[in-house]
């Protein structure tokens, strides 16, 4: 568990470090995410087991964490009472934006998806059908 | 009563554990109300959460400032949450391997058009650009989002509410509305919900079926790191004004 810490919080450090003397514009923790995610797929030999092995007291704390993300935007979320003036004075703005992004965003995303996954099958299917039709004339 | 009341929470209010108890407590409360609710996403346990604590704040009458002195110690754990999100993400190279054209292309999709639609839909509506920011990054897992939306200058507590909406929204409706349209691969159902509605929306549709969950915890944390770069493209983009 402490271990574990160390490298989150040590990845989030380089992140918020490496954003400061860089001036990039993305938040420290995701761009010590982005680093975890390198280090963790570079480190293993085998990929998957390298994640799941090396690292198992990691993965623990991790999806500890991750299972219970929901209480840690409470604090945070709480920060709307400050802002109820915001939400009064834009409330049809807010509420359209959020309705019409969402469902676009995921008709968007689940179309493309599913059009081109089913694209590449297809492409896969005419081709091993074409290989069987040469090995039964060959 | 209220003497009995009175002399109980004086003492006590000062103390940053009160806050940080009530938080931890209101939390259990929404938890409990969502099994009660069969684990329907209208009852979210950190809206309930959110809204117990509004509530008691208003109440109580007590600064915003005073209930985080408490509440900080929950909140400085998201920084690490969002680190975190690599693991996942690296225990599903595999499955992104073998389709990463279809993921690559649905993610940019995805992420242009929620970050964009939200902002376009905000400022055609005469919102404010604070607004128009907060709305941007609301489709990625709530701790990026807020962390996009102070960097790019909107308001972190607002993109939090949004955020839990937006994934409310996508988490009722995604199977109903994608169905309609056709779309039946799991793949896609998944990385819909990780995109369009992070956490909450993957959480109802991972149990339905392992495929959709990995791609889920894909468009989580792929869409974060995408949507950080638009959104802070479009903050520098627009100038204050």
């Amino acid at each position: 568990m402490p271990a574990s810490f160390v490298i989150l919080v040590g990845c989030q450090l380089i992140g918020e470090a490496l954003r400061q003397t860089l001036h990039l514009p993305l938040p420290g923790a995701v761009i010590g995410m982005f680093l975890l995610a390198l280090a963790l797929v570079g480190g293993g030999g085998d990929r998957t087991a390298g994640v799941a092995d090396q690292s198992s007291q990691l993965s623990r704390t991790a999806n500890a964490l991750i299972a219970n993300m929901g209480l840690l935007f409470v604090p945070a979320g709480v920060g709307v009472i400050a802002e109820l003036g915001v939400l009064r004075q834009n409330w049809l703005p807010i509420l359209v934006g959020l309705l019409v992004s969402t469902v676009l965003g995921l008709v968007v995303t689940g179309f493309v998806m599913d059009r081109v996954c089913r694209a590449e099958e297809g492409s896969r299917r005419t081709a091993s059908l074409l290989s069987t039709l040469q090995d039964s004339r060959g | 009563m209220r003497d009995v009341l009175m002399a109980l929470w004086i003492p006590l209010e000062p103390s940053p554990l009160l806050w940080l108890g009530a938080t931890l407590l209101a939390y259990v409360l929404g938890q409990a109300a969502q099994r009660a609710c069969g684990g329907s996403p209208f009852a979210n346990p950190v809206l309930i959460a959110i809204l117990l604590m509004v509530a008691l704040l208003k109440v109580t009458g007590t600064p915003y400032q005073t209930y985080f002195a408490g509440a900080r110690f929950i909140h400085f754990l998201l920084g690490p949450a969002t680190v975190a999100l690599a693991v996942p993400l690296a225990r599903n190279l595999s499955h992104m391997r073998r389709s990463l054209r279809g993921l690559g292309l649905a993610l940019l999709a995805g992420s242009l058009t929620s970050a964009l639609s939200g902002i376009g839909a905000v400022w055609l509506l005469g919102g404010s650009r604070a607004v128009a920011l907060s709305m941007a990054p609301k489709a990625v897992t709530t701790p990026i989002a807020m962390a996009v939306a102070q960097e790019a200058g909107g308001l972190p507590a607002l993109t939090a509410a949004l955020a839990i909406a937006g994934g409310i929204i996508a988490a009722v409706i995604g199977e109903t509305v994608l169905r309609h349209l056709r779309i039946d691969d799991w793949r896609a159902h998944g990385l819909a919900a990780g995109v369009a509605g992070s956490g909450v929306a993957a959480a109802q549709v991972a149990p339905r079926d392992s495929l959709a969950a990995a791609f889920a915890a894909v468009g989580i944390g792929l869409n974060g790191l995408l949507t950080a770069i638009i959104v802070a493209a479009i903050a520098v983009l627009w100038p204050i004004g």
